[in-house]
């Protein structure tokens, strides 16, 4: 028993890991994750409305990039892009891989993000673009101003439940090598433990991935509550904030 | 309110290899209320969406006020031509204010305050100016679908389209939107409207138009398409829904 403590819960390697894991592991995990959710998000929405076009020319892009980046592991696309392209890329960014494993993360991230938005944006009553077309707007306007914004207040359960994943995936950027100043969590976390033969820094790295990922999980469920008890309880004036209190929340 | 003539000439669609209409002609003089009654699939709301081209015809020719606007651009063609839902089509993200809003200052390009001074008129004239604040899901069906003929009219339409517009409706409800169709057809509006109310149509009427299987299989006013229609198709039609 206490060698598995020793093992797990050596508190002299945590002390000796925390300081590193918040100041340098933390912020490069955050970073990681952080641009590629929106470097993600963005891109997914572009090729969403591409995979939701009439024109074969647009959808069929999208649909092959889609087909390519969810069906390859993640690991391999950010070795084949970070280091493939780093040969490439040497001019603009200098050996440093770290912004090609953002951009990895991005596209892997853009593919899921991208059927996460479709399916959304599917979901959405065909009236609700004929009534806009009806009226006059162009197909742009309405899909903009209407079809877009309902589409994806539905998934956005689905769209955090994918930066959870981001999170988690960023650590794969260490197989790149990075600098010291680079090391995100998992890899702050490896090194002392590796240089100790001891698992408590991993322990510790672990618990920091958690104080991130778990209030996102408790943010999907708040999201998803308040979008289903919105739907059922609309009597009060505008704001969905009189919503939340008034309804019957079954769960 | 200005409102004009619309005219269907020749009208042929078709869904892949089966042709829904077989060339269909109906015209409704400015300020006059034609009802398209008929069973389910004989293609009259087809026939209503040709007018707006929300269904593109494969063929025939669309008139309003005499001038041809098959080929011209359809967002200014929606413009002049109002259309109304049997199953309302609010936005449900928007309050009912903004229901009204939000497509009047994207289309016409308004400032805000002239957009909801709009629409304020609208809603007070279908007598819900109390519920602008509200999303729609918190209207009663016969309050959304009042809602969504003001929005309709908000563009100032020259002509109104019905798709089946209380058939959606509990029954205690189906009135208060017909009287108010009626309003709309005594204030002089064009009025294309599919019905299942027999009764809307023998009273607001000028002509009725009987479809069956992709045709206009007999058209009057309504007392010759009520009290004495003439095919058999008709008759047995009515025998069923009178």
């Amino acid at each position: 028993m206490d060698q598995f403590l020793d093992t797990f819960l050596n508190w002299e390697y945590i002390w000796q890991v925390f300081p590193d894991l918040l100041k340098t592991g933390l912020l490069n995990t955050l970073i990681l994750a952080g641009v590629s959710a929106v470097i993600g998000t963005v891109l997914g929405m572009v090729l969403a409305i591409m995979g939701l076009s009439t024109k074969r020319w647009l959808r069929w892009p999208a649909r092959v990039y889609t087909d390519i980046f969810r069906g390859l592991p993640a690991i391999l696309t950010i070795l084949v892009i970070g280091q493939g392209l780093g040969t490439v890329a040497r001019d603009i960014v200098g050996t440093n891989p770290y912004p090609l494993g953002i951009l990895a993360l991005s596209l892997i991230a853009s593919a899921y993000i991208g059927e996460i938005f479709r399916a959304g944006i599917q979901s959405v009553e065909k009236g609700q673009l004929e009534a806009s077309r009806a009226l006059g707007m162009t197909y742009r306007s309405a899909m903009v101003l209407i079809v877009i914004p309902q589409g994806v207040r539905r998934v956005l359960p689905a769209l955090v439940n994918q930066f959870i994943a981001l999170v988690k995936d960023s650590s794969l950027v260490y197989f790149l090598g990075l600098l010291a100043s680079q090391r995100e969590l998992f890899r702050i976390g490896q090194d002392l433990a590796a240089n100790t033969g001891n698992l408590s820094p991993l322990v510790a790295a672990g618990f920091v991935y958690l104080v991130i990922t778990v209030p996102l999980t408790h943010l999907v469920n708040y999201i998803d509550k308040r979008l289903r008890v919105g739907k059922k309880v609309a009597e009060a004036p505008d704001k969905d904030l009189d919503l939340v209190t008034s309804g019957t929340v079954r769960s | 309110m200005t409102s004009s003539s619309v005219e269907l000439r020749d009208i042929h669609v078709s869904f892949g290899t089966l042709e829904v209409l077989h060339g269909v002609s109906l015209s409704v003089e400015q300020g006059k209320t034609a009802c398209i009654i008929g069973p389910s699939g004989s293609g009259k709301s087809t026939l209503l969406r040709v007018a707006n081209r929300l269904q593109e015809p494969d063929s025939g020719d669309i008139l309003l006020a005499g001038e041809s606007v098959a080929r011209t651009n359809p967002d200014q063609l929606r413009q002049r031509v109002g259309m109304v839902f049997q199953h309302f089509n609010l936005f449900p993200h928007r309050t009912v204010l903004d229901n009204i809003v939000l497509p009047l200052r994207n289309v016409r390009r308004i400032s805000k305050e002239e957009a909801v001074e709009v629409a304020r008129a609208r809603l007070a004239e279908v007598g819900l100016a109390d519920k602008a604040p509200y999303r729609p899901a918190a209207l009663s069906g016969g309050q959304q679908q009042r809602v969504a003929i003001a929005r309709a009219l908000a563009m100032d339409p020259e002509v109104m389209l019905f798709d089946e517009a209380t058939s959606a409706l509990d029954p205690e409800l189906v009135k208060g939107v017909l009287d108010l169709m009626a309003g709309l057809a005594d204030r002089g509006l064009t009025l294309l409207v599919v019905t299942h109310e027999m009764g809307f149509a023998r009273k607001v009427a000028d002509k009725v138009v009987f479809m069956d299987q992709g045709v206009i299989v007999e058209e009057g006013s309504p007392e010759a398409i009520f009290d004495d229609p003439q095919s058999p198709r008709l008759k047995q039609f009515l025998s069923q829904v009178l």
